[in-house]
């Protein structure tokens, strides 16, 4: 069975509508159902004590003060969870070369930076774990601290891991064509050194999980705050000595993930350990300051980079040379190796060009580990290439959209394969540069900054094209013996009263899942989405699968819902054909009812199936089918990853007195594929968006040169308020993926993809007549005044 | 701690049109109060320093950061949260409005955000965008992005005056 897309009149057609969210009306009225608002009965609470140093040798612990707090119970080392739970090494075999070494969920002998848990505080109330932590005594010897990147290989730096031999995580560089011989001689060659400050998620809901282990049943049951439930379990059961079938996860409600909440974290598998030790349910919940210190941090990465133009503004050659320090640690099990990767598979993307050469370095350091957060090196990557293309534009004198139409893959080129070896199937830059021109007036607006500058107020217009890596297959993790599932699976299935329930292993963070999943069966299947209940979220109940990031949740997740859901129609339909003596091929279901395909005309309604089916079998012919359940995975095997594209602009105003940057608005123009839900995909980009606009002006994690860091607070910490964000305007092309019957392709990270360059672009082009340019982000005032030279000390 | 300064405190105040009274220890915050007291879950606590917003709360008519406010301080007063206010249908349109617009995404901010909504449209009856975004920026919220709660306040703003 396929849907006909293109007939926006034909039945049932939820999909490419804006429906409610099933879950939006009990999150308004404040019964959301967090880790942290469960109680269980004989709970406890964790608190770990945690290393002030960046690095130094545990030489002993004392707890005989914390054990005499009242309430607290017990007092953990690393020694006695390692008895327990086994370390893990943070590498995939496809990653050649990344090295890390083991990791403890509590630091045994050594702790490697500031926040490492060393040591954990149980007890019967929050408050008293606390007390108990703050009378741990734990005799520390400090150690030499590695903290700056680009001398991280040195050979007078202290070596962080000795057993590595050096600094070096992660090395990989790709060549395709001659790009030295390119650049000697070219037209004009521009470079530029780029920096993007180290960030992190702050979700609002810090990490939650509590654990339960009941020793008479043999299971244990994590309800756990995380986008990834079957990999959590995977890892509990690997390290906790488990089979995976006796280890449940349960993933509610969550706060806030954009990546955070899908990695392994040492105090949450540690939490788990606890449980099964104590044989009762352990409640974990990170504080403020544990999250800064201890939720991945991203995006650290120093980058020298060169493009070479002809005096048409054809590109001709890139040259990347980027660094990264990731902390202490490669992350479990998805690696922070992954991130420097994709700034060589990212940089140069939109364009037709034929010399690359990109390298990437990634080093360990006594800091915070980094690891994957929304858009995974692609706002590194784009900032880099359209900072350059931005850069030789006004080298040319030629104007920024110009050179883009010159340079951007025709959009009736695809397939195609660009030097980067990344292989894209069908992407749409003219016509989404067209959209965006005509969306913003761009002419018009140039006209307007023209006026201003006349007045003495500097505004800038910046664009930025992009593309982003979604719908990711084995190639992403599974060919590196990472246990992350690729494939995700949907069962439907038809109740008596004519109700759907799907059950999904895509999860559900707000980004709208359940809604999207509820429209796609409804249109599968023929009701209404009021009629289709979504469970997502536990590893006992739903199909197996990789759960929601790399934006595959409607790609993968909803390509199986659908096909779930058409086998369900066809099972309903067999049935109906049966009981109607009639073709099953002439009748459909429509609106919740068996119709006849042709007229329309209603010939049983599915309660009434449903009460035959299930309650009067015996009516129906011996040895017919009646399977009123279905279900179908999903994975991808044409291409490892669907590229999407978009181009973003961004419109600011330039205070060159205070080096502030007010934001006047933003576009975005994304290709997705098929939208299945307009009003969540414009959210999805704008949410993005400001994740991205925070980099670019205020998200930077401080840390001095003995590595303790420095504003661990949201006050010290700056996130995008409401009063300093724009209005976007969003707008798309569609252009579906072939690999699946729905056509959809992710939009999660869009957003934060392309807003950084688009805010520097718009900077620098505020500021160009002036002299100055700036290209480390955040852009502060200070980095904007000291551009100008205004500030010179 | 000394005899002089007792760790328990007795109270009496109003939760949601309920009298409740209790003995809570000095140093309880108000929306550990309300989250494992009374198992009044919808309020959040996530930054512990009055910045973001997620435990506003509704004491005495004015939005207040729970995680600054001690349940001692709570004596004798009317204490509306998230729960109370949807029972009593107080900001069904509000609510309304922030599913219509999907001005909520994860959903953990949302309690806090429209508490602090409800007081703007309390106190200014038709704020422009820009008023909208300035008040609300003592609430943090990382999904959305802030134009849809923006959108849905406008919209409710405008509704309330009878003007669409």
């Amino acid at each position: 069975m396929t849907i006909s897309f293109g007939n926006p009149d034909r039945p049932n057609s939820y999909i490419g509508k804006t429906v409610p969210r099933p879950n939006a009306g009990r999150l308004v009225e404040g019964r959301g159902h967090y880790v942290d608002d469960m109680t269980l009965p004989r709970m406890v609470h964790v608190v770990f004590v945690r290393s002030p140093f960046a690095h130094a040798r545990i030489k002993g612990i004392e707890a005989a003060d914390a054990l005499a707090v009242k309430g607290v119970l017990r007092v953990f080392t690393g020694a006695d969870i390692a008895k327990v739970c086994t370390p893990w090494v943070a590498v995939l075999a496809h990653l050649k070369g990344l090295k890390s070494p083991p990791e403890h969920a509590i630091a045994v002998d050594r702790a490697c930076w500031v926040g490492e848990p060393v040591a954990a505080v149980v007890a019967t109330s929050r408050a008293a774990a606390e007390d108990g932590a703050a009378l741990v005594e734990v005799d520390f010897y400090p150690l030499p601290v590695t903290g700056d990147m680009m001398t991280a290989l040195d050979a007078d730096t202290p070596v962080l891991h000795a057993d590595m031999g050096d600094n070096l995580a992660f090395r990989r560089e790709h060549h395709e064509g001659d790009v030295d011989a390119v650049m000697a001689g070219a037209h004009k060659v521009v470079s530029a050194r780029f920096k993007t400050a180290r960030h992190t998620g702050v979700t609002l809901e810090p990490r939650s999980i509590l654990v339960d282990w009941n020793g008479a049943e043999g299971q244990l049951t994590a309800w756990h705050a995380t986008q990834a439930p079957h990999m959590i379990q995977s890892v509990l059961a690997q390290h906790l000595g488990l089979e995976e079938g006796r280890v449940r996860v349960i993933c509610g409600d969550v706060g806030g993930s954009y990546g955070i909440k899908v990695h392994v974290y040492p105090d949450e598998v540690a939490t788990a350990a606890i449980a099964k030790i104590m044989g009762r349910p352990v409640k974990f919940i990170a504080d403020r300051l544990e999250s800064f210190t201890t939720d991945i941090h991203a995006r650290d990465h120093e980058i020298r980079a060169k493009i070479a133009v002809d005096e048409t503004g054809k590109i001709l050659a890139f040259d990347i040379d980027d660094w990264t320090a990731i902390g202490a640690y490669s992350v479990y099990p998805r690696t922070s190796a992954i991130e420097g990767n994709q700034v060589v598979n990212l940089c140069g993307g939109p364009y037709d060009f034929s010399d690359y050469r990109a390298k990437t370095t990634v080093v360990f350091q006594n800091k915070t580990p980094t690891c994957q957060y929304r858009a995974v090196g692609h706002p590194i990557a784009v900032a880099v290439t359209e900072g350059l293309v931005d850069m030789a534009a006004a080298e040319l004198g030629m104007d920024p959209v110009a050179i883009r139409r010159r340079n951007m893959y025709a959009d009736d080129c695809y397939p195609v394969t660009s030097p980067a070896k990344m292989r894209f199937e069908g992407l749409s830059h003219h016509a989404s540069m067209d959209t965006l021109v005509a969306l913003m007036d761009y002419d018009g607006l140039r006209l307007e900054q023209a006026e201003m500058r006349a007045k003495g107020i500097y505004r800038g217009i910046g664009i930025a094209s992009f593309i982003e890596l979604t719908n990711p297959s084995p190639f992403m993790y599974g060919i590196g013996g990472a246990r992350i599932s690729a494939q995700d699976g949907c069962t439907v299935r038809m109740d008596p009263d004519g109700s759907l329930v799907a059950l999904s292993g895509v999860t559900e963070q707000g980004q709208g899942t359940e809604a999207m999943l509820s429209q796609i069966v409804a249109e599968g299947v023929g009701v209404s989405p009021s009629r289709v209940r979504v469970i997502t979220g536990d590893t006992q109940v739903t199909p197996y699968g990789g759960g929601t990031w790399a934006s595959r949740g409607a790609g993968i997740g909803g390509e199986a819902a659908l096909q779930a859901a058409l086998a369900l129609k066809a099972s309903i339909l067999e049935v109906a054909a049966s009981m109607l003596q009639a073709q099953a091929k002439a009748l459909d279901i429509r609106d919740g009812k068996v119709v006849d395909a042709d007229s329309g005309a209603e010939r049983l309604a599915l309660e009434e199936l449903g009460r035959i089916v299930y309650f009067r079998g015996d009516t129906l012919p011996k040895g017919l089918p009646r399977e009123l359940v279905q279900t179908r995975h999903f994975i991808t095997s044409e291409y490892p990853f669907a590229f999407t594209n978009g181009v973003q602009a961004s419109y600011l105003e330039v205070d060159t007195d205070t080096g502030i940057v007010k934001l006047l608005k933003h576009w975005c123009v994304e290709d997705c594929g098929r939208i299945i839900n307009p009003q969540l995909v414009d959210e999805q980009i704008r949410g993005g968006i400001v994740q991205g606009l925070g980099g670019a002006l205020y998200e930077e994690i401080h840390y001095d040169a003995e590595g303790q860091l420095l504003n661990g607070s949201m006050a010290d910490y700056l996130v995008p308020m409401a009063g300093e964000m724009p209005d976007m305007v969003i707008g798309h092309v569609e252009t579906p993926t072939m690999e699946s019957t729905l056509g959809a392709k992710g939009a999660g990270e869009a957003g934060t993809a392309g807003a950084p360059a688009a805010v520097m672009n718009a900077i620098n082009d505020a500021l160009r007549g002036l002299g100055a340019q700036v290209t480390e982000m955040p852009f502060t005032p200070e980095r904007i005044l000291r551009a100008l030279g205004k500030i010179e000390d | 701690m000394s005899d002089v300064f007792r760790n328990k405190v007795d109270i009496t105040l109003t939760v949601n049109g309920e009298e409740v009274e209790a003995r809570v220890p000095a140093g309880r915050h108000l929306i550990d109060f309300l989250r494992l007291d009374l198992g009044l879950t919808g309020a959040h606590a996530s930054c512990e320093h009055g910045v973001c917003g997620a435990c506003t709360v509704k004491v005495d008519g004015d939005a207040v950061r729970g995680c600054l406010m001690l349940a001692a301080q709570a004596d004798g007063a009317e204490v509306w949260t998230i729960e109370g206010m949807s029972d009593t249908g107080a900001i069904r349109d509000l609510q309304d409005a922030f599913v219509t617009r999907n001005a909520l995404q994860c959903g953990f901010c949302t309690p806090g955000m429209l508490v602090a909504c409800e007081e703007l449209l309390t106190r200014d009856a038709l704020p422009e965008r820009d008023e909208i975004r300035d008040y609300l920026s003592g609430n943090y919220c990382r999904c959305t992005g802030y134009e849809a709660i923006v959108d849905a306040v406008e919209d409710v703003a405008k509704a309330r005056r009878g003007l669409t």
